[in-house]
């Protein structure tokens, strides 16, 4: 995979990269020089730089970090950041390409994230079979103690191998000894979360920005991007695009800029995947008038989410494609909320039974029925993912689901598949 | 006031469908679809009702 901004101000968070072993703090500094002292920029006033900045998380569901960081200030009891680097989602690379080359500005923005809400304890989560994670990470914070930068203790969380271990909830249980489920909400973690104290959970991403705009100041951030959304943002693209990989874009970047920048579309395709498995499948028609803005997704009821922008190849069957990853997201529910247990199982069934031709009459309006009803009953958004990406895929390719279930299975479903599926509690 | 369930409590039990049909159905699996509108005042004794007979007191009165 290649790493590369494809703007002249770009890249910025992929800066430092280098590709040749362990990241090195001195390079990292040289890149990006110090970061400020607390007395020269302390928590509050980091607070207001996220909310300036409009910084909002990468993780997904890119919620404002300032919002956060004041709900976890508003808390009582002593502090404690998360930085998230469970990616969870299959086809991103995003955050192990940034634990792994550039841990520094991920641990940069944990140390600010701690003072900005208080903290002294930083707990990095990364999945357990990213053995790279770990190793990167051992390996920065040896130099940056050795160089004595850090007023933050940090400790390293290795979690579970599964689709929901990074759901905020989820991994607050891990860290506190309980299962890699979800919990109820409330309480928040920002009000009690790990060891019961107000825990702020921030992407690994997320943070790397903070430590960017914590040196360059608001104005050098939103020099990029959209008034709205200030600033850059990394996503994965795979596909039928050349070079696939990790890019930095610049917020609101025209999709065709970026599958340009990833040296271009392979061929035909036959549509697109955004925003991940919780994400939204357009039809190909789309590509050329998509600006990868909230707006711009919002109109066509996608969003960016994780940052995943998947081309498929025309050679590819969509519906094929479509109830692998329904069966996988099934099979990751946590089994604790009734409606996803059933309702999940119902779809990834259903959907089977048409790509198959084997589906009952009004197997098309079942789905429908249950895409609609499910979102929002469950305690995490897993019902709501699974609903918004069989629900798009319906609705974008309408010839290839109705011929499926009147014909069974084409010649493309054969076909190797792209969306990748992890093996059930296996490395990812 | 509105009405809210935890969804990892609730086992479909049904009985708040029953007491308070006005804002809750069951789908398919008996599971609550609750309106998430707030509840008009003449009502607000009926949701009381629901959330006590609820045997793993899934259900949650919220002010808002």
């Amino acid at each position: 995979m290649s790493a590369t901004g494809i703007d002249v101000a770009l890249p910025r968070l992929l800066a430092g990269i280098s590709h040749r072993g362990m990241a090195v703090h001195d390079r990292h500094l040289a890149v990006h020089g110090p970061l400020p002292s607390a007395a020269r920029l302390d928590g509050g006033a980091i607070v207001e730089l996220a909310e300036r900045a409009r910084l909002r998380g990468r993780g997904g569901a890119r919620f404002p970090s300032a919002v956060k960081m004041r709900a976890v200030r508003a808390s009582r009891g002593q502090a404690i950041v998360v930085a998230n680097g469970c990616e969870s989602e299959p086809m991103s690379g995003k955050d192990a390409l940034l634990l792994s080359e550039l841990p520094h500005l991920v641990l940069d923005g944990a140390t600010l994230a701690a003072r900005a809400v208080g903290a002294e304890r930083v707990i990095v989560a990364f999945e357990r079979s990213n053995s790279d994670a770990r190793a990167s990470l051992e390996h920065a914070l040896k130099q940056r103690r050795a160089a004595g930068v850090d007023a933050v203790r940090f400790e390293l969380f290795a979690a579970a191998d599964t689709f929901l271990t990074g759901q905020e909830t989820s991994l607050v249980s891990q860290i506190n000894g309980g299962p890699p489920r979800p919990t109820f909400i409330p309480p928040r973690p920002t009000a009690r979360g790990v060891r019961r104290r107000p825990t702020l959970v921030q992407n690994v991403e997320t943070l790397a920005h903070l430590a960017l705009i914590a040196r360059h100041g608001v104005d050098w951030y939103a020099q990029l991007g959209t008034e709205a959304e200030p600033g850059s943002t990394l996503v994965t693209v795979l596909g039928a695009v050349n070079d696939p990989g990790v890019y930095e874009i610049e917020c609101g970047t025209a999709l065709e800029r970026l599958l340009a920048a990833a040296g271009g579309l392979r061929g035909a395709i036959a549509g697109m995947l955004i925003g991940g498995y919780f994400g939204s499948w357009l039809p190909a028609a789309l590509v050329s008038e998509l600006a990868l803005s909230d707006a711009g997704l919002a109109h066509h009821n996608a969003a960016l989410g994780c940052g995943v922008v998947v081309a498929l190849p025309a050679a590819s069957c969509p519906v094929a494609e479509t109830v692998r990853v329904a069966i996988y997201l099934a099979t990751e529910t946590a089994n604790q909320c009734g409606p996803c247990v059933h309702g999940s199982a119902a779809i990834a069934r259903t959907l089977q039974a048409i790509a198959q031709g084997s589906a009952q009459p009004g197997a098309l309006a079942d789905l429908g029925r249950w895409t609609t009803s499910l979102p929002g009953r469950g305690a995490c958004h897993l019902p709501d993912g699974l609903a918004h990406f069989v629900s798009t895929a319906l609705a974008s390719f309408p010839d290839a689901f109705d011929e499926h279930a009147r014909e069974g299975a084409c010649p493309a479903c054969g076909a190797e598949a792209l969306l990748r599926i992890p093996p059930r509690g296996g490395a990812r | 006031m509105k009405i809210r369930v935890n969804p990892i409590s609730c086992h479909a039990h049904g009985l708040c469908a029953e007491l308070f049909p006005e804002w809750i159905r069951l789908d398919e699996w008996g599971y609550p679809i609750i309106n998430p509108e707030a509840i008009p005042r003449d009502l607000e004794a009926h949701a009381r009702r629901a959330a006590d007979a609820c045997p793993t007191l899934a259900l949650l009165l919220t002010r808002d």
